[in-house]
């Protein structure tokens, strides 16, 4: 039985485990028409299920632990990749992974918030929480794309940037700050992806560009629910309705036209298939890489102050 | 009658806790000190024992900033539209309403142009008196138009933050903000057109992490808070305390990320001095 199974998912789960039995049988009697029909249930049963989910069950499949990370998507989608090192300042944050790779014949420069698997691997990149280190080498890697004219692909998966004394310390609040700027102005082009967790200034930080892709089951906001619900409800237990209320989900975002497209996930989540989803999403990356290359580095800047000038609604 | 069946409300629920005193004197939250309020006008609402910086508004910075008579707003009735129609124990369409009215605010940023020492400026200054100074799209907005007044009419900015952060009730229209104004500050830096962004009790969250830390020149009022995580977050985060000044405007000096620290009454004149020495350099 899959381990990592969410409340939602159980049914389909029992449903599962229930055909695995009888196939066990099936040797003795004749039950394919009945394994037949189960399995058209489950089918049904996950249409119904992953195509109504509610804003919290979207926040739990995004951060589901066996959902492709960014090192994952970049192995499965691109060849010849060489990882790049450091903010040849103060060191390298491992909760930021960078470098060139190929995604076919283009070259790109990918940066991405990295998450670990186990307690180990969570700790060594700090559960994708950067310190402002993270934030300047990836301002380092995108100033290096910049000057030899290779397109920026940033990933953002992240539970939020690191609040720590030490982060406060080296400029957590100016490292998110000159990216923003820097970002802004980039000569080439920068297609940024949500693949699991969008949260607030620290997903941000490597989050400003010409196109803005959210997988389907990803959230993106400027708190998360649970701190919102301890902010705003002063207690831990409103995630569900800060959730409802964040209005955080793609569908969400797509309306509120602060992102650009959504990318379709395999049903039941990326996690189920991650080749599927890689396959998706590099076909995805090329065609909005071929549009933007077309576009000369003066009007991309412009188009980019332009889009994110439209963001927001008020009033007068 | 014992005291136990007593049917009247409790005092409590009746007395009303006002946010500003509103008698004639007032205590200062630092040293104590009694201080009629006429005095802690004149000197600029900074208590003349102890020089601790009360919280001021928009209102009172641009008393004391610029010539008399030069400020001019631009953009005063702009109000957020509640695009998520947003609740928690209460409706946003609400709080806002609520907030207006008490604060005499439209939102948490005044705007405009106005003159120091005969040299014309595009300003904002936050107010935290209005849902903490939170950045929504009407702050985000605002700054960014005045951003772009200076953009235009090639005059030096200087924005006063003040803010918990970016507004929960919009979502990621709130965060979006951040890009938005760090945008214009971006072709404002390729103009060469100088920003001074002054630092007031408390800087934190999203408005640090944007247009707050990007200024050609930073400047703080003494002891602000200034920081991305609120200090509680952090200390629930590494599970110790907090060192004595850490997240204060010292600290913030000390570790290179303020150029210097102004008292109030010197703020006008560093203004006016920086102004000299960053503007119309490029004839």
């Amino acid at each position: 039985m899959a381990k990592n199974v969410l409340d939602f998912e159980k049914p389909i789960i029992e449903l599962e485990n229930k055909i695995e039995e009888m196939r066990k049988h099936e040797t003795m009697l004749d039950i394919s028409k009945e394994i037949k029909t189960l399995e058209d249930k489950v089918l049904q049963l996950k249409e119904s299920i992953y195509n109504n989910l509610t804003r919290w069950q979207r926040v739990q499949l995004a951060r589901h632990p066996e959902r492709p990370y960014t090192l994952d998507y970049i192995y499965m989608m691109t060849t010849d990749f060489i990882e790049l090192h450091g903010d040849r300042n103060y060191k390298d944050d491992h909760a930021i992974v960078s470098g060139f790779a190929k995604l076919d014949n283009q070259k790109v420069m990918i940066i991405g918030h990295q998450k670990g698997r186990d307690t180990k691997t969570n700790l060594y990149r700090n559960f994708g929480m950067p310190n402002p280190e993270g934030y300047r080498k990836a301002l380092r890697m995108m100033k290096l794309a910049e000057k030899f004219n290779v397109p920026v692909i940033t990933m953002l998966d992240t539970p939020g940037a690191y609040p720590g004394l030490e982060a406060e310390q080296r400029g957590q609040a100016e490292a998110i700050a000159r990216n923003l700027l820097e970002m802004s102005r980039l000569k080439v082009p920068i297609i940024v992806v949500i693949i699991g967790e969008g949260a607030s200034g620290g997903a941000l930080g490597i989050g400003v560009g010409d196109r803005i892709l959210m997988l389907q089951n990803t959230w993106y906001s400027v708190i998360s629910p649970e701190s919102c619900s301890s902010i705003l409800w002063r207690s831990w237990e409103y995630k569900e309705q800060a959730a409802e209320a964040l209005k955080l989900t793609a569908e969400d975002l797509l309306e509120q036209k602060i992102i650009d497209r959504i990318i379709p996930e395999p049903l039941g989540g990326a996690h189920k298939d991650h080749q599927q989803m890689a396959n998706t999403l590099k076909s995805v990356l090329l065609e909005e890489l071929n549009n933007l290359l077309k576009i000369k580095p003066e009007k991309l800047i412009s188009s980019r102050l332009e889009k994110f000038g439209k963001m927001g609604v008020f009033e007068e | 009658m014992g005291w136990f069946t007593r049917k009247k409300e409790n005092i409590s629920k009746e007395s009303k806790k006002s946010d500003l005193p509103d008698g004639l004197w007032q205590k200062c939250e630092d040293c104590g000190e009694i201080i009629y309020n006429k005095q802690l006008e004149l000197n600029l609402w900074c208590c003349p024992k102890c020089n601790h910086h009360f919280r001021i508004g928009s209102k009172e910075y641009i008393s004391f900033l610029f010539d008399e008579g030069t400020f001019k707003e631009i953009d005063k009735k702009m109000k957020s539209a509640d695009p998520l129609e947003f609740v928690d124990t209460k409706k946003y369409s609400e709080r806002i309403k609520s907030t207006i009215k008490k604060t005499g605010l439209n939102d948490a940023v005044k705007t405009g142009t106005g003159k120091i020492n005969n040299k014309k400026v595009s300003f904002a200054c936050m107010d935290f008196g209005f849902i903490g100074g939170s950045m929504g799209s009407v702050v985000g907005e605002k700054i960014s138009r005045a951003i772009d007044v200076a953009y235009e009419e090639k005059i030096p900015m200087i924005i006063i933050s003040q803010s918990g952060g970016a507004r929960m009730m919009e979502g990621a229209y709130s965060l979006m903000q951040m890009a938005k104004t760090s945008a214009r500050l971006a072709r404002l830096a390729d103009a060469k057109i100088p920003y001074i962004s002054v630092l007031t009790d408390p800087t934190t969250g999203g408005v640090t992490a944007s247009f707050a830390m990007l200024g050609d020149v930073i400047i703080a009022e003494p002891k602000a808070l200034i920081g991305f995580a609120g200090p509680r977050v952090i200390k629930q985060t590494i599970g110790r305390d907090l060192p004595e000044g850490f997240q204060r405007s010292e600290f913030l000096l000390e570790n290179g990320f303020i150029d210097f620290i102004v008292t109030r009454k010197q703020m006008k004149e560093k203004l006016s001095l920086l102004i000299d020495y960053l503007h119309n350099n490029h004839k």
